[in-house]
């Protein structure tokens, strides 16, 4: 018997999975008029999302291999540049031939490129290391391509937003544990609050499951299968930004070869091996990986070996499996939607899945496309057109009041935020206090964050403004950001607990890297949290009682 | 240059060895390379909170007996470290003036700045009357803030004070002085703060709201930002509250550590001791196992001599062991160093778990005289965070290492005549 009380108003279509694709989804579906509910378990971009280079590829990578990637990447590019500006930028790339790879593959790399519409021309090795004097000086031959870099964070959270403001309910940390089903059509999900513990239905037309690679358990729940290939991915990131232009090996995709700039910092990856699908939750970068990455990276840029790295994390890939390929390296990244009703014979189901953080608005086309022919719905798709929150002009009145912020601080704001920096809070000095010197955050934007990004939890504070990403990774900010997260939510105990699992998260990137500085910082952060805050022991005294 | 001990490291470690040592007569010189970890000081000292197994302690010499054998307490020994830990409180009074509050056999607690009770040993005095655990120091406090100060949590404290049955009031304070802090965000710290209040004239200004702000509370908690260089703004504040003040320690830097720093410092100096502050020691001139000069960075070839060595340069954040992928190395002796050979038993995957790590340092024989290729160094001992065989952290005792083994490595320079 399900209580009145757990059934909930019925919706036209439910979306599963909180990264881009699932975000993406539901802006276009909300767009489109559709009543939508997106469902996230944990916080927005805590899966692959959040966890890769934040290239915008250009498509050159694939072209060799799998052309029609390389097409689809390029187009969503362009229109990425357009309609989320303040999640990209416009670095420009190199694929670069050292003396180890064959020169003759250039020829066919920028051939196979113009004919997916990509434009890549060779440049005299010098003209290279003078458009990016990092690059490696032993070079035989480089192509400039039109890749740039892009914030996923900040690109997912603009679709949520926009989602919203077209009618859409978005719930983070509602998990879904099971599906509603009448004979051969699902038409329900069943969700777990892990906030507050409670189960709950909620009711759809049609269901997409948007969940990455935990899509493949998500199916499993619906009764259908599909199989799933996780590939684990491993990258660094160093403490600063060594290159402007992001920089690519010219030869067949392998390990470690991508070094893509980003705010402050840059990202060398990623390494690739098979991980069982029931360790996805719990993955660890391990020592070899870390050594693999800088060997290889110092080729692209040698000055690596005598930067600071700031960071290790890893991503699992979700790739649709195929049975002949060890290392998912030649799987295409292409999309795979699937409709489970011609598929599987289950009605109101459908899976969005393959692909990669680049195709996500396409993804979401697709997918929205299937939903409203199964409502019979025909509007046109605009997410290509309409730029994100974010991305739009700047105005006049958008300013107002911004006279007494000091500029640095103004820039940063606006390069997080894009117009929608006018809605952090300027009422009184204070405001501007500075919560994480490494990346300008201050207490109005954590506050912005807080009440209107869905920022519950440290860690999702991170995502929206960077908090803890710079330099000294949340040494001294997390504990602020606590004290602030205590005052807003009223709570000094949920506060604790989250700046202790914010740390614990923190350390899981440090300590695969922790020698030299990494270490030195992770000895003071040690001490200023577990001994002059005490927080070790009240982290264990909690655990006993659990 | 001659001397008759030279002592590598500043620290608290370093100072007390050198103050000693020049208290009975020695001619000593101190090669500081840089900051002390008296900088991020909680306020108090520890000397033994809990035992390697975890067990919590609360009479701390009476654990003595509990450590393993290569525990720097049990190379000093344990009737010496009873020794010299009884002359601590008394010492500092007399020959730093630094005021310890403590009873020697027996730890209190501290309040931490997110509101956690935290036993200690000996605290600065500031942090006076002791806090204990499920004892409010009031039932009614006047909390007290700066406005836009962001390292202290007004909030954690008064839950704690609420959650063990207190009232608490919290206030933000907003004057002038230090809002001019503001004008460049990364200037509100505590110790830039306890800067304006050097200034009587700031002073008095905070009485007077501090007294106008108090209604029917009986006593009144500040943040412990006062007293850079001296006592007095935390006398004054005491003798013109109009109820009692009480100080809590906000997340460092810490104003009473910074103080007491410069007092060893001071007193140091007082006595004819050289500090050189900013030369860094490149590296030793060895004669078979013993130590005939040491060159250092500012002096180029004037090298220094002295008959005793003391290495007092501290732990991985110090530089005093210093990391690569797969190696740790002690920079300047070259001496042995404890650790694993393999990173990934370096640590924990859980932060606040025990950290393997933590326990490196370098190898002694039982006099603390460091190993080198596994021979003692003859004429060198080893003090302070530097030394292996101990987590600092998990037994709260790295204070306590600290001052025991430089009384105890002073002592042994002095007798070994």
């Amino acid at each position: 018997m399900i209580d009145d009380k757990q059934i909930d108003k019925a919706y036209d279509v439910i979306i599963i999975g909180g990264g881009a694709t699932g975000a993406g989804t539901a802006r276009d579906c909300a767009m489109r008029g559709l009543k939508v509910l997106l469902l996230e378990r944990f916080d927005y971009t805590s899966g692959a999302t959040g966890r890769n280079h934040g290239l915008l590829h250009s498509g050159a990578r694939y072209a060799v291999n799998d052309n029609e990637s390389a097409a689809e990447c390029i187009k969503e590019n362009k229109i990425l540049k357009k309609i989320a500006s303040h999640c990209v930028e416009n670095t420009s790339g190199l694929f670069i031939t050292l003396p180890e790879d064959d020169l003759t593959y250039q020829g066919t790399f920028i051939e196979r490129c113009k004919n997916a519409g990509i434009n890549a021309y060779a440049i005299d090795p010098k003209e290279a290391i003078r458009m990016e004097p990092s690059v490696n000086p032993a070079l035989t031959g480089a192509v400039v391509v039109p890749d740039g870099s892009i914030d996923p964070f900040r690109l997912t959270i603009a679709n949520v937003l926009d989602a919203r403001a077209h009618g859409a309910v978005t719930l983070v940390y509602h998990e879904v544990v099971g599906f509603v089903r009448e004979q051969n059509r699902i038409i329900g999900v069943k969700t777990f609050n892990h906030k507050t513990k409670e189960e709950r239905h909620f009711y759809a037309e049609v269901i997409v499951n948007a969940g990455g690679i935990w899509g493949h358990h998500i199916a499993e729940l619906a009764g259908v299968r599909v199989n799933m290939f996780p590939a684990k991915g491993a990258l660094l990131i160093f403490g600063h930004r060594v290159n402007q232009v992001v920089l690519n090996r010219c030869r067949k995709p392998a390990d470690a070869d991508i070094l893509v700039p980003g705010d402050m910092i840059c990202v060398i990856g990623t390494t690739s091996s098979r991980v069982p699908y029931d360790e996805i939750d719990r993955m660890y970068v391990t020592a070899a990986e870390v050594e693999l990455l800088l060997r290889e990276g110092e080729k692209l840029a040698p000055s690596l070996a005598t930067t600071r790295i700031l960071r290790a994390y890893c991503g699992v890939r979700p790739l649709v499996a195929a049975d002949n390929d060890p290392s998912g390296r030649n799987i295409s990244r292409g999309i795979v939607l699937l409709d489970h009703a011609t598929r599987d014979g289950l009605e109101g189901f459908i899976t969005i899945t393959g692909g990669k953080l680049m195709t996500y608005r396409l993804m979401a086309e697709w997918a929205t496309d299937l939903v409203c022919k199964k409502l019979n719905i025909h509007k046109r798709c605009n997410t290509a057109t309409t730029p994100l929150p974010g991305s739009r002009e700047r105005k006049k009145k958008d300013n107002e009041g911004m006279e007494e912020v000091p500029a640095n601080i103004l820039r940063s704001e606006v390069d997080r935020h894009g117009e929608l920096a006018a809605r952090i809070a300027r009422k009184n000095p204070f405001d501007h206090s500075l919560v994480c010197e490494c990346e300008n955050v201050t207490v109005g934007e954590v506050e912005y964050a807080f009440n209107e990004l869905a920022a519950d939890t440290l860690t999702a504070l991170r995502r929206r403004t960077r908090i803890g990403m710079g330099t000294c990774q949340g040494e001294l900010c997390s504990c602020r950001a606590a004290g602030l997260l205590s005052k807003a939510r009223d709570c000094s105990e949920q506060a604790k607990a989250e700046l202790a699992s914010f740390l614990n998260e923190r350390w899981k990137g440090m300590y695969p890297i922790a020698w030299g500085e990494c270490l030195r910082e992770s000895q003071l952060s040690a001490w200023l949290y577990n001994s002059v805050c005490g927080l070790g022991t009240y982290n264990r005294r909690k655990e006993t009682n659990r | 240059m001659k001397y008759d001990t030279l002592i590598i490291g500043g620290g608290l470690a370093g100072l007390v060895c050198g103050i000693r040592l020049q208290e009975a007569g020695q001619r000593c010189a101190i090669l500081s390379a840089g900051q002390s970890a008296l900088h991020f000081s909680s306020g108090s000292f520890d000397l033994l909170n809990r035992l390697p197994n975890g067990q919590e302690v609360t009479e701390p010499l009476e654990a003595l007996n509990a450590l393993p054998s290569g525990h720097p307490y049990q190379l000093i020994g344990v009737e010496r470290v009873k020794r010299f830990a009884a002359e601590v409180p008394e010492w500092f009074r007399q020959s730093v003036g630094v005021n310890l509050q403590g009873a020697v056999g027996r730890n209190h607690y501290r309040l931490s700045p997110i509101g956690i009770v935290k036993p200690a040993w000996m605290s600065f005095d500031e942090f006076t009357p002791v806090f204990k655990p499920e004892v409010v120091p009031s039932n009614k406090v006047l909390l007290i803030n700066f406005e836009g100060f962001l390292d202290f949590y007004p909030k954690f404290i008064a839950d704690w004070m609420i959650q063990n049955g207190g009232r608490c009031c919290v206030k933000l304070i907003n004057l002038p002085a230090v809002e001019k802090l503001r004008v460049n965000p990364t200037e509100m710290r505590a110790t830039n703060i306890a800067r304006v209040f050097e200034s009587k004239r700031q002073l008095e200004k905070l009485v007077a709201e501090i007294n106008r702000s108090i209604t029917d509370e009986e006593a009144v908690l500040l943040p412990a930002t006062f007293g850079l260089t001296s006592m007095e703004p935390i006398e004054y504040l005491r003798a013109q509250c109009r109820k009692p003040v009480y100080f809590v320690q906000p997340v460092p830097p810490s104003v009473s550590g910074i103080r007491t720093q410069q007092r060893l410092q001071d007193r140091f100096m007082a006595l004819g001791g050289d500090f050189f502050l900013g030369d860094r020691v490149e590296n030793a001139i060895f004669e078979e196992n013993r130590i005939t000069g040491l060159r250092t960075h500012n002096h180029g070839d004037i090298l220094f001599h002295a008959d005793h060595y003391v290495l007092a340069t501290g732990s991985f954040f110090s530089n005093g062991i210093v990391a690569r992928p797969n190696l740790v190395y002690e920079p300047v002796l070259g001496a042995d160093v404890y650790y694993d050979a393999s990173r990934e038993s370096w640590f924990d995957k859980s932060v606040f778990n025990p950290q393997p790590y933590m326990r490196y340092g370098i190898l002694t024989d039982e006099a603390l005289h460091p190993l080198r290729e596994k021979q003692p160094i003859s004429n060198c001992y080893a003090a302070g965070s530097i030394l292996s065989g101990y987590n600092p952290l998990e037994e709260g005792c790295g204070s306590g290492v600290a001052i025991l083994t430089a009384f105890d490595v002073s002592d042994k320079i002095l007798s070994s005549k």
